[in-house]
């Protein structure tokens, strides 16, 4: 038996520890808001938070998770109002959406650690999120406009 | 005057005492303090310097192949985006070296690269220690002569600080050996991790020459 806490709740499930993360998170638990993307680690549309870095799901072990911190595309916010789902709906960012809780997860340690990134720091940290929309402008901007939602929260997100 | 040859004689022997002890104790001292890393279990004997600079020479060519082979090289970039793949392009996505050169904000090395390899062509090879050399002592291969990286290797503001008995420690190193453990589709260095080893220490105990280029 394997257990995992993912968005502050644990689950504790017969599973094969060299099962990928994004497997356990979508397959057994049922959440969906991460997406499978390339399954190799060069897109970055699976990205969730383990112990607060970005890592790709689709690469990492369910051993590598097991009794650490896991959060999803459905933990970052309580009511999806994080500055950066504030914003990101406020600038129309997605199209077709499919890569944008990757996105949002990579944006979210960028402005955890950085409050107001400049553009070079936000194309340091999303460069390895790929959008095929190119909705890469609509993201830049976004992410201005949810550091400055921020800091009006106070400096929490 | 027999009497005065006895002095001289007592004088002499007692000052060649002195002096060999004052020799001993130098040397005992220096042997600890260099010996003294604070874990006994990994104490290298002192390194014995035999000098030869025709064997030394040779050696580094052996070891410069594999310094500038893609999969050391790679991680020893000009610049601060680590290189990628058998011809060395830029690492997809350029991610940062960052300060501690463990990567930048969403794209820290780790988030990719796993404890272990991951299965599979094309996927991200690992290392539980995977990074590049830190901000500030980037230990740059490529690009260098095989005589700058002679001179960069045995100097210790260049070369993560280290001294002789660390350089050749350095050739069991995890992320050394992880090397020739690349995963799939990715060609080895050019000689195996022993024969590296041992040219890399003699390189070292015949007196880390430099090649004249």
């Amino acid at each position: 038996m394997i257990s995992l806490k993912i968005n502050k709740k644990t689950y504790t499930v017969d599973a094969d520890p060299n099962m990928p993360l994004l497997w356990f998170i979508r397959d057994i638990i049922g959440l969906t808001g991460t997406k499978f993307g390339c399954g190799v680690a060069q897109c970055g549309a699976c990205v969730v938070h383990l112990n607060g870095e970005a890592v790709r799901s689709c690469v990492t072990k369910v051993s590598r998770a097991e009794n650490q911190d896991i959060t999803t595309i459905e933990g970052l916010s309580a009511h999806n109002d994080h500055p950066l789902q504030v914003a990101w709906n406020e600038e129309n960012v997605p199209q077709c959406g499919y890569c944008h809780s990757g996105q949002l997860m990579s944006a979210a340690v960028l402005l955890r650690d950085k409050p107001h990134p400049t553009d070079q720091e936000i194309d340091d940290a999303m460069a390895g999120n790929i959008c095929r929309c190119g909705t890469y402008l609509r993201i830049r901007k976004a992410i201005h406009l949810a550091a400055d939602l921020q800091e009006k929260n106070g400096g929490t997100v | 005057m027999k009497n005065q040859f006895n002095l001289n004689t007592s004088w002499r022997a007692y000052k060649t005492v002195i002096v060999m002890a004052v020799i001993l104790c130098t040397a005992g001292i220096m042997a600890f303090a260099l010996n003294s890393d604070g874990d006994h279990k990994n104490i290298i004997p002192l390194v014995v310097i035999k000098k030869d600079s025709v064997a030394s020479v040779k050696a580094f060519a052996s070891v410069y192949r594999v310094l500038m082979s893609p999969r050391c090289m790679n991680c020893h970039p000009a610049g601060d985006i680590p290189l990628q793949g058998d011809d060395s392009h830029l690492h997809t996505m350029l991610p940062k070296r960052g300060a501690e050169g463990k990567g930048v904000f969403a794209m820290k090395c780790a988030n990719c690269h796993q404890p272990e390899n991951t299965l599979g062509l094309h996927t991200p090879p690992g290392n539980t220690n995977w990074h590049l050399p830190p901000a500030n002592m980037k230990m740059v291969f490529e690009g260098k002569t095989p005589r700058q990286l002679a001179r960069q290797m045995v100097d210790p503001n260049h070369n993560g600080h280290k001294n002789m008995q660390q350089l050749i420690a350095h050739a069991d190193d995890g992320l050394v050996l992880a090397g020739w453990n690349m995963g799939e589709g990715r060609t080895k260095p050019p000689t195996s991790h022993a024969a590296f080893k041992k040219a890399w220490i003699t390189w070292i105990k015949t007196g880390a020459y430099a090649p004249k280029k």
